[in-house]
């Protein structure tokens, strides 16, 4: 038995544990128990996976009593990566969640299926073959479903969200069903290395193609099939929207790589188009979507489309540009893309994991609600300030080494030569650019509207760091994860070379990256020593100047010298964005309503005005309420067939026997 | 080769500290003279500067490490795009390449910098500015990395240094419609980046009208000092980078002390002329409303689109 | 456009320098910060004037006085500013509004109180809507007189503070 495969055993070995102790354990203990337990879960998967980094095989085999067979488990390097990603972010959760969960969150159903959700996310990467990878998959749903539904006593949007959760997961399950079943078909087996040797140009390869990234793409959060993950992750508990964020929509990636790097290399060009076009869209919606709300969590949802769209399009201008035979700009977009999966991962759950801890603070999730939480909550701000420099891409971050790579590939891609490529690449460094400027503004807008300046309401104002002991380390440990891989990326280097089978991703200077396939190379080290020796002579003449005049601390604001000054004279979330959605707003359409009540005595002067702004999914709004409409009035209309008359029902019976007895007869 | 890139980085940040002011200060005269003003003199903005530097600084209560940091951010990264960006010759560091993402995203820092400072500040205005400020910094960043793209695929690599060793190699590229598209696209987006007309008015006093000026208001003393330095080191470094991309001519592809000499008259030439136009055209020119900005960026971006297009052109030709 | 960009050049070169030659410069007021030499920031406070001086003071910024060269400059917040220049009588709705001002201007600053409604209600004195003059709200350390005093008298008093 190879350290890998003990490895997985433990997982399945701990996960099962984990539930029992949830189930079983006094509710004072249930969660530091089931969490310590659910952080080895996490911790040992971590583990596996930097062993089959490393270069170590194994292979186990989960009997179960399905006819279909047992569960093959043999991770690859690529799928190694994948469960270092989801272990670490797992681990971390579940410390966090040691301290967070209280109420239904602390709950044995909440804790028993948290390990079974990590355990299943784990082994995803590690499946060996379809029915594996299906059932793995289906767990996986279900276990994240039930979280999901944590506090549906509570909300009622919770039992909404979960439904269409519910409803959008079990569509990526049907379309990825079809689409293994069109390649198992043609390859006579549902191993992965058998499907792996099938031609790629066939017409059954490409059905299966769409239908596999189709299901992949309604996991990962990929416009149009986006829709369940602004309103799942703020429905679910942070710890819970910090896993689905940073590691569950990662496995829709991760398929995604499976399918275009291993079940069907070297497809034609179209398919590296259809990612890049999707990829596109869903970054620039997503972000948009993302700069214009004011609720953070949704925020934050919305940004996870934003950064799986940009890895749909690393990888679409990988394979789009290895159809065309450069190999050096594919491998750095291979390269790319599990980077970017690796720093969002770090980033997401940062960021989720401190607006967990500024809802037990302050008890609000509305941004325009908030204000002044960096003074009350320091250990949180610094958390959510280095996870949203990572999220808008700022030096010397994981993000920004992560779209530096991107961008590099996108660039060195270019070929006059194919006309196809001429036109994507510059479209795509366009959409990521526009994508970059609207994150930096989403991110200033969502850390300085939270955290700097006053409270905008009696809970802002009463917030205070939570007392919970694992909340805090967990936060710096993720937030020191973005940093890390900012400041060291060549580090990751190894892993990344190995896990997308990619060449010319190697390791500069101290611990630089370089892609030597497009001839970049970036130290941030460096870039952050050059920084500190030029603020040696600002620092020195602020110092001397502040020796002569130090600084004085006054009461006011200078606010035009009005003698009523409120906290609500600030800026909102709302407000701040209200320039870009009037840009974009045949985009976003926002429903504006402003309602004037004058007073009794005159038309002319005014009591009240109430301005309401509504800023809903257009893609919800415009393609599934038309569908769940229709689907609404069919199922009334079928409503007819069932009267309740028992001789109805009986007829009903009849005529099928007679007809099959027809058909059979036929 | 790192060490000649540390001493050229070094003379750089030295000839943009103590040119920039200058910059500004002329570019005031300019527009006091066709104005038919006499003008303060191109050394006043050296006096603002070493007054603010003497004033005291004030805190007011609400306001958070944020308004200490914000200034120091913003200078340091202006140092660092004056250091990174040829100006006076192309010798880079190996692992600090002035890759343009890197100059581009050392920029963007400093403008979140101070975007937060008007947060901070807990006043309506410092919003008003920070949000506008951000609007247009996320309109502006397609046009930028467009422009230098196009720039970029006749020499294939976005690193700076090389892009502009390319145009000196080739003067035939300097004139082609490929670079003077791409130049006209990035020369609005620097005027949209920096905050000049029609983007943005530097001198105005109406707060409403304000997109730079509002997120500064709070400031005073040497927190104003980094503010106004930082800014006007990015215009310095901007249009230095746009006049040399423009004019190659005269930049140090090696170091010497005869060859940095030459390249710091140049220098100085260069900023003096762009400096200048800006400043005339700026004369004729009346502020944007806030919602046409985005259409004059938009067209920026077609213009660094159609660059890039004309350079397949030119390629397949 | 009401003016064409060949009008406006032509306007331009016809019109030329409009700035009057500069007086010979007055003596500095004793007492004035050192670190304020050639560099004066000023935030203008209309405490409740008629706007006389105001014309005057914008008579003095313009092109053919020019205050601007002699280091002197307009700007929006006190924060910003050296100088407080405060026009006009003090009615109670500016009274606290005028404090806080000249209290969010760091020091060194000054205050300087232009027009004799400003040093000494002028023709205002008495009616219900004011509350004093200026001394009276503030400390001024510059008094300039005149109702409303000429644009060279102005620019004296700014050359005294800024020394050039």
């Amino acid at each position: 038995m190879s350290a890998v495969g003990l490895g997985l055993e433990a997982q399945l070995v701990l996960a099962v544990v984990a539930a029992i102790v949830a189930t079983w354990a006094p509710p004072r203990l249930r969660s530091t128990l089931a969490g310590v337990v659910s952080a080895a879960v996490g911790l040992t998967g971590a583990v596996t996976g930097v062993l089959v980094l490393a270069g170590s095989r194994g292979r186990i085999e989960v009997p179960t009593s399905l006819p279909l067979g047992d569960v093959g488990l043999d991770p690859s390097p690529l799928g190694g990566f994948f469960m270092v990603v989801a272990g670490a972010v797992g681990a971390v959760a579940a410390v966090y969640a040691i301290g967070y969960a209280e109420g239904p969150a602390a709950s044995r159903a909440a804790w028993a299926s948290l390990p079974v959700f990590l355990a299943a996310m784990q082994l995803v990467p590690a499946a060996a073959d379809a029915v594996s990878f299906l059932l793995l998959w289906e767990l996986m749903a279900l276990a994240s479903t039930s979280l999901v539904l944590t506090d549906h006593r509570d909300r009622a949007e919770v039992r909404q969200a979960a439904l269409w959760y519910a409803a959008l997961t079990q569509l990526s399950f049907v379309l990825l069903l079809l689409g293994f079943a069109v390649l198992v078909v043609d390859a006579g087996g549902v191993g992965f290395d058998l499907i792996g040797s099938l031609d790629p140009g066939s017409t059954s390869a490409s059905v299966a193609f769409v239908l596999l990234v189709a299901g992949f793409a309604t996991k990962a959060g990929i416009v149009p099939v986006h829709v369940w993950l602004p309103r799942a992750h703020p429905a679910a508990p942070s710890h819970v929207s910090a896993v689905m964020s940073a590691a569950m929509v990662k496995m829709g990636v991760y398929g995604a790589l499976l399918v275009c790097l291993r079940l069907l290399p070297t497809g034609p060009a179209w398919w590296g188009l259809l990612l890049l076009a999707f990829g596109a869209v869903s970054a620039v919606y997503g972000i948009l979507q993302a700069s214009v709300t004011s609720d953070l969590k949704r925020l934050l949802a919305y940004s996870t489309t934003e950064n799986v769209g940009l890895m749909f399009l690393a990888l679409g201008t990988a394979l789009l540009l290895r159809s065309v035979g450069v190999g050096g700009p594919a491998d750095s977009a291979v390269a790319a893309c599990l980077l970017l999966v690796a720093s969002h991962a770090a980033f997401k759950c940062t960021l989720f994991l401190a607006a967990g801890s500024v809802l037990h603070g302050s008890g609000e999730r509305d941004l325009d609600r908030m204000g002044g939480l960096g003074a009350r909550m320091p250990v949180t701000a610094l958390a959510f300030g280095v996870g949203a420099l990572g999220a808008a891409a700022l030096p010397v971050t994981a993000g920004f080494m992560a779209e530096w790579a991107l961008l590099q590939s996108l660039i060195h891609g270019a070929r006059p030569e194919d006309r196809l490529v001429a036109v994507a690449m510059p479209v795509a460094v366009a959409v990521v650019a526009l994508t970059a400027g609207l994150a930096l503004l989403t991110f200033v807008k969502a850390y300085g509207i939270a955290f700097l300046a006053r409270p905008r309401s009696e809970g802002a104002a009463a917030a205070h760091e939570d007392g919970a002991w694992t909340m805090r380390p967990a936060m710096l440990v993720s937030a020191a994860a973005v940093l890390a891989l900012g400041l060291v990326p060549g580090l990751a280097a190894e892993a990344v070379t190995r896990a997308g089978g990619v060449a010319g991703v190697g390791r500069v200077g101290g611990a630089g990256l370089e892609l030597s396939g497009v001839g970049a190379q970036l130290d941030p080290i460096a870039l952050s020593v050059m920084a500190a020796l030029l603020a040696v002579p600002v620092l020195f003449v602020s110092r001397a100047a502040a020796r002569r005049r130090p600084r004085r601390q006054v009461e006011l604001a200078w606010g035009c010298g009005g003698v009523r000054v409120s906290p609500r004279m600030q800026y909102t979330a709302t407000s701040y964005a209200e320039p870009l959605a009037r840009v974009f707003d045949d985009a976003l359409r926002p429903e504006r309503d402003i309602e004037v009540t004058h007073t009794s005595e005159s038309r002319y002067l005014v009591e009240r005005v109430a301005f309401r702004q509504r800023l809903d999914d257009v893609v919800e709004e415009r393609s599934y309420r038309p569908v769940v409409r229709l689907a609404d009035r069919v199922g009334l209309a079928a409503r007819r067939l069932q009267n309740g008359s028992i001789h109805r029902y009986l007829g009903y019976s009849f005529v099928a026997l007679v007809a099959v007895l027809v058909l059979v007869a036929l | 080769m790192n060490a000649e890139a540390a001493v050229l980085a070094l003379a750089q940040v030295v000839a943009m500290v103590a040119l920039s002011p200058l910059l500004v200060g002329m570019m005031r005269q300019v527009r006091a003279r066709l104005e038919g003003r006499a003008g303060a003199g191109a050394l006043q903005p050296w006096r603002d500067l070493r007054k603010l530097l003497a004033k005291e600084t004030l805190q007011a209560a609400g306001t958070s490490w944020v308004s200490v940091a914000g200034p120091t951010v913003l200078i340091v990264s202006s140092l660092l795009v004056c250091a990174m960006t040829p100006l006076l010759g192309t010798v880079t560091f190996t692992s600090v390449p002035d890759d343009l993402f890197v100059v581009v995203s050392v920029l963007l820092i400093g403008t979140v910098a101070v975007a937060l400072v008007g947060l901070d500040a807990g006043t309506a205005f410092g919003g008003m500015g920070s949000s506008r400020h951000m609007t247009i910094a996320a309109l502006v960043e397609p046009t930028v990395l467009v422009s230098v793209y196009a720039l970029s695929i006749p020499v294939g690599s976005s690193v700076l240094s090389q892009i502009v060793e390319a145009r000196l190699d080739d003067p035939a590229s300097v004139a082609s419609p490929v670079s003077l598209l791409a130049l006209l696209a990035l020369a609005v987006a620097v005027v949209a980046e920096t905050g000049r007309l029609p983007v943005d008015n530097p001198s105005t006093h109406l707060e409403l009208t304000m997109v730079h000026e509002a997120m500064v208001l709070e400031s005073s003393g040497r927190d104003l000092a980094w503010l106004e330095l930082g800014s006007w080191l990015r215009l310095g470094a901007l249009l230095g980078l746009l006049s040399t991309l423009l004019m190659p001519w005269g930049i140090a592809t090696e170091l010497s002390a005869g060859g940095l000499l030459l390249a710091s008259g140049a220098l100085v030439a260069k900023i003096a002329i762009t400096g200048a136009l800006l400043a005339g055209v700026e004369v004729f020119l009346a502020k944007l409303r806030l919602f046409r900005i985005p259409e004059l960026l938009a067209g920026s971006f077609v213009l660094a689109f159609l660059a890039v297009t004309a350079s397949y052109l030119v390629v397949q030709a | 456009m009401a003016l064409s960009l060949v009008r406006l050049l032509r306007l331009i070169w016809t019109t030329g320098r409009v700035a009057e030659p500069a007086p010979p410069a007055p003596e500095p007021t004793p007492g004035r910060p050192s670190a304020l030499a050639g560099s004066v920031q000023i935030r203008h406070v209309d405490a409740g004037s008629c706007n006389g001086c105001e014309i005057e003071l914008g008579a003095a910024f313009g092109p053919v006085y020019d205050a601007e060269r002699y280091g002197a400059r307009l700007v929006a917040s006190p924060r910003h500013a050296d100088v407080v220049l405060v026009t006009g009588v003090v009615t109670r709705n500016m009274l606290e509004p005028l404090r806080r001002t000249v209290e969010a201007t760091p020091q060194p600053r000054l205050v300087v109180a232009v027009g004799d409604c400003a040093r000494n209600c002028g023709v205002f004195a008495g009616p219900y809507g004011v509350a004093g003059a200026v001394p009276d709200a503030v400390d001024v350390d510059l008094e300039v007189p005149g109702c409303p005093p000429e644009p060279q008298v102005i620019i004296e008093a700014l050359r005294k503070v800024t020394g050039r």
